[in-house]
């Protein structure tokens, strides 16, 4: 674990504490919002550390405070969290070599984890990143959800302070470098344009996995323009 | 309003089904030993799906278009990180370009 925070520099870990800093906020409103539903005291810790899923958990807690049938608000959280089976075969080999690391890790897969990871160069600043952002979110979540939940109303417009801006553009900031590659900035046109204009007709969380489509478009154009990559010998 | 105990088996759920999600990936790739050009493949997924994860979540909210403010604040922070500027300035600028914004009363 020590070599984690080790190969860790000081600007990729000033970037991260930045994005846990915001994620306390949300999570201190998403505290309040719950308990101010109406909802017990217990729900919005006990969902934090359990899912551990920003969207979800917002999701989740929206249709059970509004009388929803909590087999519903399942079946909700599981369409936005199903995202997450593409990212593990993406980055499965960055949580480490150990069964306890692959648990472990596992719980802290989000989309800022995953995002961090990606935007880096070789395995062990990879997995460093990963840890880093996936272990201090989940700290600051969980610590801004406990805060809310007390505090009851203190922060419940993180609106108004723009954090629903900055999460995308956190993300759209640590794709940015993959996508100065032509091929994959193609695929993320394609499946992003697929996500928008399938979201008024598909429930929250399809239209994203919709988006792979645009994988399988370049992956056509590919094989039509002869195949770009190297082929492996057979 | 829905009883503890249905509130807490229904939270027990969802945890187990993300987890499984979050899982499977890692597992599965002990087993097998992918080839580096669906290594790569897989990798352009993840990026794919970040992305529309932005274009969604700055566009959309509850199946609706959320105003400009959002994706005003997201488009600003996009520019700056295209220009290279430092990660913390871009989120902090995506986030007062939002909050200006709604100050002077933009939705």
């Amino acid at each position: 674990m020590r070599s984690i925070w080790r190969t860790l520099d000081r600007a990729l870990a000033r970037d991260i504490a930045l994005v846990c800093a915001a994620g306390a906020v949300v999570g201190a409103s998403f505290g309040a919002i719950t308990v101010s539903a109406g909802l017990p005291l217990w729900l919005p810790m006990l969902l934090s550390v359990l899912v551990f899923a920003g969207a979800a958990q917002f999701m989740f807690v929206g249709i059970v405070a509004s009388g929803g049938n909590p087999v519903a608000a399942v079946v909700a959280g599981l369409l936005l969290n199903a995202r997450h089976l593409p990212f593990g075969f993406a980055i499965g080999d960055v949580l480490g070599g150990s069964r306890a690391r692959r648990l472990v890790g596992s719980h802290l897969m989000i989309d800022e984890s995953v995002a961090f990871a990606l935007a880096q160069e070789g395995t062990e600043r990879r997995r460093s990143a990963y840890w880093a952002c996936g272990v201090g979110l989940f700290v600051c979540w969980n610590i801004g959800v406990v805060a809310g939940a007390f505090a009851g109303t203190a922060v419940n417009d993180t609106d108004a302070l723009g954090l629903d801006a900055a999460f995308p553009a956190v993300l759209l900031a640590l794709i940015l470098p993959s996508l100065r590659d032509a091929a994959t900035r193609r695929a993320a046109l394609i499946g992003t344009a697929i996500a928008l204009l399938s979201t008024p007709f598909l429930p929250a969380g399809l239209p994203v996995l919709m988006a792979l489509i645009g994988v399988l478009v370049m992956l056509l154009g590919r094989d039509q323009a002869g195949s770009r990559l190297p082929e492996r010998a057979p | 309003m829905t009883g503890a105990a249905a509130l807490i088996v229904a939270t027990v759920v969802l945890a187990a089904g993300t987890f499984a999600f979050r899982f499977a990936g890692p597992i599965l790739r002990e087993r097998v030993e992918l080839s580096p050009r669906v290594e790569q493949l897989l990798a352009v997924a993840a990026v794919v799906l970040l992305a529309a994860l932005v274009g969604t979540s700055a566009l959309v909210e509850d199946q609706e278009f959320v105003g400009f403010a959002r994706p005003a604040g997201v488009a600003v922070g996009g520019v700056l990180a295209w220009r290279k500027v430092p990660f913390v300035v871009v989120v902090v600028a995506a986030a007062g370009t939002a909050a200006v914004l709604r100050m002077l009363g933009v939705p």
